[in-house]
């Protein structure tokens, strides 16, 4: 770890101009990932802003229906929050499953959207790695990337993202509120906050430099049941190998409509609307659901460790959005 | 239960933990906690960046420059030690003894090794500051296949401790050729990794020309010679102090670089010096248990008799220091047959060596002998239990001897009546109780009994306050609680008069923790070191010509005022020649295997063991589970990934190296059958500290088959290896 100077924020737009004046600057908050990436020296920030203690740790109604999240809200208190588990199950769940009870107690809202990849290369600084230093190459593409991407890779990059999260939020059509230096707030659609690495995997989101995530907002919870399925190596305290955040409509018998959402699989929190388009207005059957599950993954690729991943996540989605159905 | 107990009948009982007060208060002082000796500078390691090669050049000045940095040490400049030597020890004991030289030269043996050492005013500036040594390679290949690798194994002169690597009995080829049933199964365990919680951790303080090592070890007296032999000092100049060890699983063993590296530098700075490896450097530099092929080959009568064994084993070995785990040496007690062959069989790699890990032989040999065992009788259509028990030998099958004591059989029976084994399904892939696949599975469980040479030294003061001395550790076990026991009832005072003292190599040698074998030698040398005690009040009583008072304390205080204390030694007698040793248990799995993912997940589990009297209730059942957990990881997560181009374990922190979490163990239980066993020592008990993890794998490796009708040959058993002949399952 290099030796770095810490600020702890007083206001929001302070440490937006904090960390937007200096280059080596960075937020920190749960610390859950960026100490670890630190000890490592894989982040190596000069200085820290503390924004754990800013006033943005609220669940609050939005007029439509929705639910205003503060970017410091923990993840353990969102996972209970009572709205959220009455009108977002599948938030709650997917929260739930992710990490352990010590780390849902620090991690925060904003910070497991911006969390790293667990990519095991990126990890060892001996190892090459273009997320890390650009242009060395990808250790992964041709060494044991079993949790690697199946979807949205690129041939400099095929870590994938390891929240649950987010994968849950994407289902949900969250947006994500910012300040930027300039002052300006604006609401990013969760699909676009976070990029796929084509070549400039070291590029991860949409954010610029200095520009904070304040909150999510949660739209009023589309119709159907909602499921987060996580299929993991052990029963707790592990990434998904693949997950399916799934939202389905299909009152009699018919689906109205379908929210489709994976994790694990890619470099970001994967919507498909392929497998939305097959499912909507159809019979809500398994030959429906096994030819949504296709879409989804028409075009993945598989690598030497990973290919499993394109039958178990055609297995858990159709499974998942079958069990969604039943309302 | 308390200490405040009753004086008689105390071995035996489910007694809480002496220690656990201050282990769950946090008084327990763990290695990298302590803080004698003035104020230490803290150590940190850098390691290569290479498998295999040397270091053509090396730049450090930036990394002397920086901030509160007192010391970089390289292979430059690394104080002389003694050379490392070959790859095999010339005798047994030697491997636990030897220099274990750090920055010894400019070759690198294994990625991840040693080639720098910071030392600065805190953790995070040396840490930081090793990041700025720049070293060149020149790298040399170093090529890591398994099947290459089984092609052109050799045999070792030994297996581990010792142990004979081929037997052979009878004719196996031409019996194994006639026999009408035959099952000939390979399988691969990968590479494994000990994982103790608390990582290996010196605090070493000079004063003088004495050093003091406040370390965390298994066997004290292994790591004291380790580091004088490195040192070049005479042994009696180590003291080495390990009062509380966060487990140790076999890891601790022997000394490793955070030791030989403190003592260097504590002597090179005039100062206290404290280094413990990170997670990640314990993966490539604290032991592992090497990845291997099995093949066994069983040839049986249509009654299920074996006719035939045939147990090999081809296994991976550091190029520099060979280690050759018996992996198929139970096997030559465990199932009678006329004919039979075992053999060990090495490859050589460019790792660090491997270590004695979690039962070393049992845990990885057995997963091929009893899920083979589980292959063959689905072959003859016999239930696994009775095909175990036709096989049933009356003394030992090799080495022509009676078993001590053998109750294989009781503990299945009593396992399928206590697990309802009558429920397992019929048939593979037969029952699903909603998406959930069901299976049963079984195995048996093995494991030798051991004594090693120890003593113990026992005091009592004029109020009658015991206390002992032995250099044994307690690695979580319990043997501060079984000690106390065993004073107690020896002396017949209350336990709360009874103080343990352990883990000072200036207390009198033990064994120590390892093997399975610390709770019978300690715990027999402590009480013979009790009836010497006893002896000597009773002279002393006779001397005084006055006759014994009511209680101990009052006979003391009148005859000796200054206290009494005497020491009992033991050593192995002729019992190993005479009978052959061993604990024995059973394993019952129940795992449900989700129908559309292929993930398996354990629903219950039982072991019932008969190893010897068993000295505290509580804690050995705790210990037994402890293993079981291991199985469970063995069997479905537990992987050490070798990147053959990097030679590195990819794997190598908690959130990707899988041990079983608290959600994958639910409901496990393990119960002990009444034994006694006359031959292995007065308390009639075994060692049971690996007895737990023998066994556990194939049970639920078992139970994975007979959940989906599905036999993976390469473990662990993760669901991507079930997916592909999972059928679908209509929604």
């Amino acid at each position: 770890m290099k030796s770095f100077t810490y600020e702890r924020a007083q206001d929001i737009r302070q440490a937006v101009t904090s960390v937007a004046a200096r280059p080596d600057a960075r937020f920190i908050s749960g610390g859950t990932n960026l100490l670890d990436l630190m000890k490592l020296e894989i982040e190596q920030p000069k200085h820290l802003v503390d924004i754990s203690r800013l006033p943005l740790d609220q669940i609050d109604e939005t007029p439509d229906g929705g639910l205003r999240v503060g970017a410091q809200v923990r993840n353990s208190d969102l996972a209970v929050d009572r709205r959220v588990r009455s009108r977002y199950p599948l938030l709650s769940q997917a929260l739930l499953a992710g990490a352990s009870g010590q780390l849902r107690n620090k991690a925060t809202t904003g910070g497991n959207l911006l969390q790293r990849t667990r990519c095991y290369y990126f990890y060892d600084r001996n190892m090459p790695c273009n997320k890390r230093e650009p242009g060395s190459g990808c250790s992964a593409l041709q060494g044991f990337n079993r949790m690697h991407a199946v979807l949205g890779g690129s041939e400099a990059c095929i870590a994938v993202h390891p929240s649950d999260m987010a994968v849950a939020m994407t289902a949900l059509d969250a947006r994500v509120e910012t300040l930027a230096p300039d002052g300006r707030s604006r609401a990013i659609p969760i699909g676009e906050l976070h990029r796929l690495p084509g070549t400039t995997p070291q590029v991860e989101t949409s954010l610029q430099r200095g520009e904070m995530i304040t909150a999510v907002i949660l739209p009023p919870p589309p119709s159907g049941r909602q499921i987060y399925r996580k299929v993991r190596d052990r029963a707790s305290y592990a990434f998904a190998l693949v997950s399916v955040a799934g939202i389905v409509d299909a009152a009699g018998g018919r689906v109205r409509s379908v929210r489709v959402a994976m994790g694990g699989v890619a470099p970001k929190p994967w919507r498909s609307p392929e497998a939305e388009g097959v499912l909507t207005g159809e019979a809500a059957t398994d030959r429906t659901f096994t030819a949504a599950a296709e879409a989804a993954l028409q075009g993945a690729l598989g690598h030497d460790h990973n290919a499993f991943k394109i039958a178990l996540a055609k297995r858990t989605l159709r499974h998942t959005l079958a069990d969604a159905a039943q309302g | 239960m308390t200490t405040d107990t009753p004086t008689t009948n105390v071995i035996g009982r489910p007694i809480d933990r002496v220690d656990g007060p201050l282990k769950v208060t946090g008084r327990a002082t763990y290695a990298y906690e302590y803080a004698e000796g003035g104020k230490a500078a803290y150590g940190y390691i850098l390691g290569a960046a290479i498998t295999k090669g040397r270091i053509v050049a090396i730049d450090s000045s930036e990394a002397e420059r920086s901030p509160g940095v007192l010391l970089v040490m390289t292979h430059r400049n690394a104080p002389p030690q003694a050379d490392f030597g070959p790859p095999v020890t010339p005798a047994v004991p030697e491997v636990f003894t030897r220099a274990r030289p750090v920055l010894a030269g400019d070759r690198v043996r294994y990625y991840d090794e040693p080639v720098a050492f910071v030392v600065a005013e805190s953790f995070e500036a040396a840490r930081a500051a090793a990041g700025l040594v720049r070293i060149r390679y020149k790298r040399e290949d170093a090529p890591f296949d398994l099947r290459a690798g089984v092609e052109n194994a050799y045999r070792p002169a030994r297996a581990n401790a010792g142990i004979p690597t081929d037997t052979a009995v009878g004719e196996f080829e031409s019996a194994f050729a006639a026999a009408p049933v035959k099952l000939d199964a390979s399988l691969t365990t990968p590479f494994e990794h000990h994982t103790p919680m608390e990582p290996h951790a010196t605090l070493a303080v000079w004063s003088g020309d004495q050093l003091t090592l406040y370390t965390s070890a298994q066997t004290l007296a292994n790591i004291q010679a380790g580091v004088a032999n490195t040192l070049r000092i005479p042994p009696d100049r180590v003291r080495v102090v390990s009062r509380f060890i966060g487990g140790g699983f076999g890891s601790k063993l022997i000394a490793h670089p955070d030791a030989i590296f403190a003592s260097l530098a504590a002597r090179a700075l005039n100062r206290p010096v404290k280094v413990a490896l990170t997670r990640q450097q314990m993966f490539a530099n604290a032991g592992h248990r090497a990845t291997m092929l099995q093949r066994v080959r069983l040839g049986a009568g249509s009654d299920g008799r074996l006719a035939a064994i045939a147990h090999e084993v081809w296994s991976a070995t550091a190029r520099s220091e060979e280690f050759a785990e018996q992996t198929v040496a139970f096997t030559r007690s465990l199932y009678a047959a006329p004919n039979r062959i075992t053999r060990h069989r090495l490859f050589p790699i460019d790792t660090h060596r491997g270590e004695w890990m979690r039962a070393p032989g049992e845990a990885p040999g057995m997963l091929a002998s009893e899920c083979a065992m589980d292959e063959l009788a689905e072959k003859l259509d016999l239930d696994p239990i009775e095909l175990r028990i036709r096989n049933e030998p009356d003394q030992d099958p090799e080495r022509k001897v009676p078993f001590s004591t053998r109750n294989l059989v009781a503990c299945m029976q009593e396992g399928a009546k206590r697990f309802g084994w009558e429920h397992r399904p019929a048939k593979p892939a037969s029952r699903r109780e909603g998406r959930t696949l069901i299976g049963y599975g079984m195995a048996a469980a093995i494991r030798g009994n051991y004594l090693g040479p120890s003593a113990a030294r026992v005091s009592i003061d004029a109020k009658g306050q015991v206390t002992a001395q032995l250099d044994m550790t307690d690695i979580g076990t319990g043997t501060y609680t079984i000690l106390t026991q065993i004073a107690a009832e020896s002396l017949g005072v209350p336990m709360s008069r009874v103080r343990i003292e352990l883990g000072d190599s200036r207390f009198p040698r033990t064994a120590g923790s390892g093997g399975s074998w610390g709770a019978t030698s300690s715990g027999w040398a402590l009480r013979n070191a009790c009836d010497a005690l006893k002896q000597k009040i009773a002279d002393a009583v006779r001397a005084s010509g006055t006759g014994s008072a009511d209680d101990l304390a009052s006979t003391v205080a009148r005859i000796a005022p200054n206290g009494l204390s005497a020491e009992g030694t033991v050593t192995r007698g002729s019992e190993y020649q005479d009978y052959s040793q061993h604990g024995f248990g059973a394993h019952f799995a129940e795992v449900g295997v989700d129908c559309d993912t292929g993930e398996i997940r354990l629903r219950r589990m039982l072991g019932v063991f008969a190893a010897g009297r068993i000295l505290n209730a509580k804690t050995a059942r705790s210990q037994m589970i402890g293993g079981m957990v291991w199985g469970v990881g063995a069997a479905l997560m537990e992987e050490g990934v070798m990147d053959p181009r990097f030679g590195h374990f990819v794997n190598h922190d908690l959130a990707e190296y899988h041990v079983a979490v608290n959600r994958d163990v639910p409901n496990v239980d393990a119960v002990f059958l009444d034994e006694h066993d006359d031959k292995a020592n007065p308390f009639g008990a075994k060692g049971i500290g690996e007895l737990g993890i023998c066994g556990a794998a194939p049970a639920v490796a078992n139970a994975v088959y007979n959940a989906t009708g599905i036999r993976v040959r390469q473990f662990p058993i993760t669901l991507d290896k079930l997916l592909p002949d999972l059928p679908v399952v209509s929604v």
